[in-house]
């Protein structure tokens, strides 16, 4: 091999080579070309997509919760309100062993089989990252405990929040009821929007029915998080908006004295100003620890107030049907005189019972020897039932459901409060389509003295006295005055809603009724004249008492039925509103087998009007001039039927 | 060669005090610094401020650069010499990590000895292009058909061996090395055209006959280690990733997509979206025409080289390294298959930069061992 030809070659491969690294070259240059080509795609064309996608990536939005709305009475006396609690907190996914955390947490702290099972279940839907309570509302003495020993327990923290709370407790636990946690059930009706980061809604009493007011609006806080979801730092906020507080027109010094005067016996009160239609007083006896239901009612506790006797859970005042007794016939005269039936002048002779033409059947007055010749006044003051036998009679049931209709009876009152019943007013159509039979005539008579199947809540009876009191001027009850803006602290008035009047047929009806209850509290032979002959202003009223259960005629008339078990003794009703000239307050009292309105449910009538027209209580009272004479008019024995 | 009595050492001429650096390229130093310097700096972001984990990478530079400026002072002939050794030895541990590697996210691919790990297929990234070119340069360029047998088993063991641990990328790597060593040797075009025209006919053939999730299991069979979930995850994060951040990209560490873990191996082979998303396409371009620009260095000095051998090593290792590129990039940007192929000189792992960076000594042992013709 010659040099010249190794020179040769030499050169040649050179040239072979760089045609070949020109062409690899060429080649190279068209593939990063290609990357360079789906680099501008990627980052010029598409760049607002995927930076839309790269923020949907990292921003999530976690709501913030609200807080709820203060509630409280006329007078500034807060009934719910919300208190810093401590809960204990597990982060799981800081935790390095779960198990054995747990187990050495029950050493320093009261953890139940029921609040691990709690935590367990909650841990099951919610992510690692996020802390799951453990304990909830921890005493300061076990907050001690654990922040002594909180080395230890790595991702375990003490987490501060807000449970609702209600200081007035039972005395206001069916007016106000609970927030309790949110259930499958709710989750259907709610928008969910509404109740982003909120675990609690209002389930009953106002909590319930102003929820919307009280919830408030949730904010939103944007928040950077990691691929599995750690929120790492906030980037932006957005305010929600806070709930509004309530102010009620419950005044809660009536409500105690109602509670207190019910005394042993189980029942309800309802006041109102008869001028508005405010609720000054609405109790249900017994109450029940509203508390309970806040965090989470546990079974045991439920069943305990499910199988109480006393039924606490029963909102009496709203719920309760109660026949009205003897507390119709005030309606019921006024009935006659609307229809022209009765006037001032009409008497009925009372030999103690009524016959119907063509009947033997005797229906008793509560008294056996009769009232004698009775008119209006009369019959409304001594409650003389054969007086309004005759009135009803005369009058027929169509035209009293006309008369009485306007009243409010079997209709409801249209209270902002959840859970109100109808009751039931008498009448031929309900009785053929439920009791499948006709009318019968003595039904009538029954209906005219409250019996039978009348049905009325404490509520009704109520709204039904304040319609007499204002000469037929009605007004929607309702329990919240006004309505607190959280931003500016302003006050927006609730006005009342005015029902259509009801108008006298003669000039003087109303009158001739307001004066028989008048006579009721104010004359001797008033069956609440134990009440009324010392107050210090005019009371007008009425007694009544309704059989609880079937009991023969003669047991039932058992004077003061010492000898019946409490359970079927008759229930006794009172109705009165005062100044009975300028009418302030009207109060319906229901008191559970209190046998007579006069002596067990008028007391509890007169403590609340002394309360709120007075401010304080003078009935019963040793100093009260009158209070000390032990006997009382015999008219206060009470009625029967 | 019998020339050699006209030729003079090259280094006759220069100041024997610089001896060492005399054998630095200092163009191709320069961007390779450059680019290693922009790799750390976004290994310091993708890895979310760690400073353990960018000095830990810097002393593997610093390793590779010692690495680098010792083999450029070795005469490109003694080379030539070992080459057939240093493949067979590389082959030896290619059998031995199979037989007993250490495992490593369900591959074997590392061997442990004494205090050292390395992976072998990093070994045989160098000695692959040394074997062939040191096999070609023996013979009668352009090979014949014997040779060109001959070459491709040289070629397809060690990929087999490799392929096997399993290990996709590396073995697409060793087999684009040799092949490309095969193509600078003067492979007969018809042998090219032959090979190019039978994969790009079957490949999208087969690869369009397989379904979703067959395509799916091939891409996990081949590679299981890499990418248990479906390579849809990375992928789509890796586009949101570099399309997020646009023309100016969102600033240094305020890349979101790595840093909130959304990007997986964002260190390692996704590093590149990490700085795409951060420096933007313009960012981008700057990077890719570093890489260019190294690719040409070491093609403007296979051209200068004096023999086949020379030239046919440094011609392979420059495209090689640009076949790195190609595929990583192809990869995060969603154009080739999901492969474990680093980003040379930027991705976080030891031994992928000594070796790149001992080829590197190679290049510049190459360039200035050279003799002249005449004075």
């Amino acid at each position: 091999m010659s040099t010249f030809d190794d020179i040769k070659n030499l050169y040649e491969e050179r040239l072979r080579f760089s045609r070949r690294a020109a062409i690899a070259g060429a080649v190279g240059l068209a593939m990063i070309t290609v990357i360079a080509l789906r680099l501008t795609q990627l980052q010029v064309v598409q760049h607002d997509y995927y930076s839309t996608r790269s923020d949907d990536n990292r921003m999530r939005v976690v709501p913030v919760a609200p807080v709820r709305g203060l509630i409280y009475d006329r007078n500034g006396v807060v009934l719910a309100q919300n208190l810093p609690s401590f809960d204990l907190v597990i982060t799981r996914d800081a935790v390095p062993d779960l198990p054995a955390t747990l187990a050495h947490l029950r050493t320093i702290l009261p953890v139940t089989d029921e609040d691990l099972a709690r935590f367990r279940e909650r841990a099951r839907t919610t992510p690692a990252y996020r802390p799951v309570p453990l304990l909830t509302n921890l005493s300061a003495e076990n907050v001690a405990r654990f922040e002594v020993n909180r080395y230890r327990y790595q991702g375990v923290d003490i987490q501060a929040g807000l449970v609702r709370s209600y200081p007035t407790g039972k005395y206001t636990s069916h007016v106000i009821g609970y927030v309790g946690g949110i259930t499958a059930e709710n989750l259907k009706q709610i928008n969910p929007d509404q109740y982003a980061g909120l675990t609690q809604i209002g389930r009953a009493g106002v909590e319930r029915s102003h929820e919307d007011a009280l919830r408030g609006t949730p904010g939103t806080k944007i928040v950077e998080a990691n691929a599995v979801g750690r929120p790492l730092r906030e980037l932006g906020y957005k305010s929600g908006i806070n709930g509004k507080s309530l102010y009620l027109t419950i005044d809660m010094r009536l409500q105690n004295v109602a509670e207190q005067a019910l005394g042993e016996l189980d029942g309800a009160v309802v006041a109102l100003d008869p001028r508005n239609g405010e609720i000054l007083a609405l109790v249900s006896k017994p109450g029940f620890d509203p508390s309970l239901f806040v965090n989470g009612l546990s079974q045991a506790n439920y069943e305990a107030l499910l199988q109480d006797p006393d039924k606490p859970l029963y909102d009496r005042a709203l719920q309760g049907l109660f026949a009205p007794g003897s507390t119709i016939k005030p309606f019921m005269g006024f009935a006659g005189l609307q229809a022209g039936t009765l006037t001032a002048k009409t008497t009925f002779y009372c030999p103690g019972y009524f016959t119907l033409p063509n009947s033997s059947r005797h229906f008793r007055d509560w008294k056996r020897t009769g009232h004698g010749t009775v008119d209006l006044q009369h019959g409304i003051q001594e409650s003389c039932d054969v007086f309004f036998y005759n009135t009803a009679y005369q009058l027929g049931i169509a035209r009293i459901d006309e008369y009485l209709a306007p009243f409010g009876f079997g209709q409801l009152t249209g209270v902002d409060l959840p859970g109100e019943r109808a009751g039931l007013m008498p009448n031929p159509d309900w009785v053929a389509k439920n009791r499948h039979h006709a009318w019968y005539p003595g039904e009538t008579l029954n209906t005219g003295i409250g019996q039978g199947i009348w049905k009325v809540t404490p509520m009704q009876l109520a709204a039904a006295t304040a319609r007499v009191a204002m000469h037929g001027l009605g007004f929607a009850p309702h329990i919240v005055r006004a309505v607190g803006d959280p931003g500016n602290g302003k006050l927006a008035v609730v006005p009342p809603t005015p029902l259509p009047a009801i108008e006298e047929t003669q000039p003087g009806n109303w009158k001739q009724i307001i004066d028989g209850m008048q006579a009721v509290a104010q004359k001797v032979h008033g069956t609440a004249w134990r009440i009324g002959r010392d107050a210090p202003y005019p009371i007008a009223a009425k007694t009544g008492s309704a059989q609880v259960v079937g009991l023969a005629q003669g047991a039932a008339s058992q004077r003061d039925q010492v000898d019946v078990p409490l359970k079927y003794r008759d229930n006794a009703l009172f109705i009165a509103f005062a100044p009975a000239d300028d009418p302030k307050i009207v109060v319906a009292v229901v008191a559970e087998h209190g046998v007579h309105g006069g002596s067990a449910a008028a007391p509890v009538a007169r403590e609340v009007m002394d309360m709120y027209l007075l401010g304080h209580i003078v009935y019963g009272q040793p100093d009260a001039k009158t209070s000390s004479q032990p006997t009382v008019a015999p008219a206060d024995a009470g009625e029967a039927n | 060669m019998s020339g050699d009595t006209v030729l003079q050492e090259h280094d006759a001429q220069r100041n024997p005090r610089h001896l060492i650096l005399s054998h630095v390229d200092p163009w191709l130093l320069g961007l390779l610094l450059l680019t290693c310097a922009i790799g750390l700096a976004t290994l310091y972001s993708a890895t979310d401020g760690s400073r353990s984990m960018v000095i830990d990478q810097a002393e593997r530079l610093v390793l590779g650069v010692v690495v680098m400026f010792t083999i450029a002072q070795i005469p490109p002939e003694w080379l030539r010499r070992i080459a057939p050794w240093l493949y067979g030895f590389a082959l030896l541990l290619l059998v031995a990590v199979i037989a007993l590697g250490y495992h490593s996210k369900g591959a074997q691919r590392w061997l442990v000895i004494g205090p050292l790990r390395f992976q072998p297929a990093e070994l045989m990234k160098l000695g692959m292009p040394l074997a062939i070119a040191a096999f070609l340069h023996a013979k009668t360029l352009p090979p014949s058909v014997w040779t060109t047998l001959s070459s491709l088993v040289i070629i397809m063991v060690p990929v087999g061996l490799i392929a096997m641990q399993p290990d996709l990328g590396t073995a697409v790597l060793v087999l684009a090395t040799g092949l490309l060593a095969l193509y600078f040797g003067g492979l007969r075009w018809r042998w090219v055209l032959a090979a190019t025209a039978l994969i790009l006919a079957a490949a999208p053939v087969i690869w369009l006959r397989l379904h979703d999730y067959q395509r799916e299991r091939l891409l996990t069979f081949l590679n299981p280690g890499r990418d248990p979930l479906g390579a849809g995850y990375h992928i789509t994060q890796s586009k949101i990733a570099i399309g997020s951040g646009g023309f100016w990209g969102k600033g240094w560490l305020l890349g979101t997509q790595a840093k909130l873990d959304f990007l997986p191996e964002a260190h390692t082979d996704f590093i590149f979206s990490v700085f795409a998303e951060e420096m933007g396409l313009i960012g981008v371009m700057v990077l890719l025409t570093l890489y260019l620009a190294i690719v040409a260095r070491c093609m403007i000095i296979a051209m200068r080289a004096q023999d086949s051998f020379q030239r046919i090593l440094a011609g392979s290792l420059g495209m090689t390294f640009f076949v790195y590129v190609f595929i990583n990039v192809g990869m995060v940007v969603g154009l080739l298959p999901v492969v474990g192929v680093p980003l040379p000189l930027v991705s976080y792992g030891g031994t992928s930069m000594v070796s790149l960076l001992a080829g590197f000594g190679m290049l510049m042992a190459i360039h200035t061992h050279r003799k002249l013709l005449t004075n």
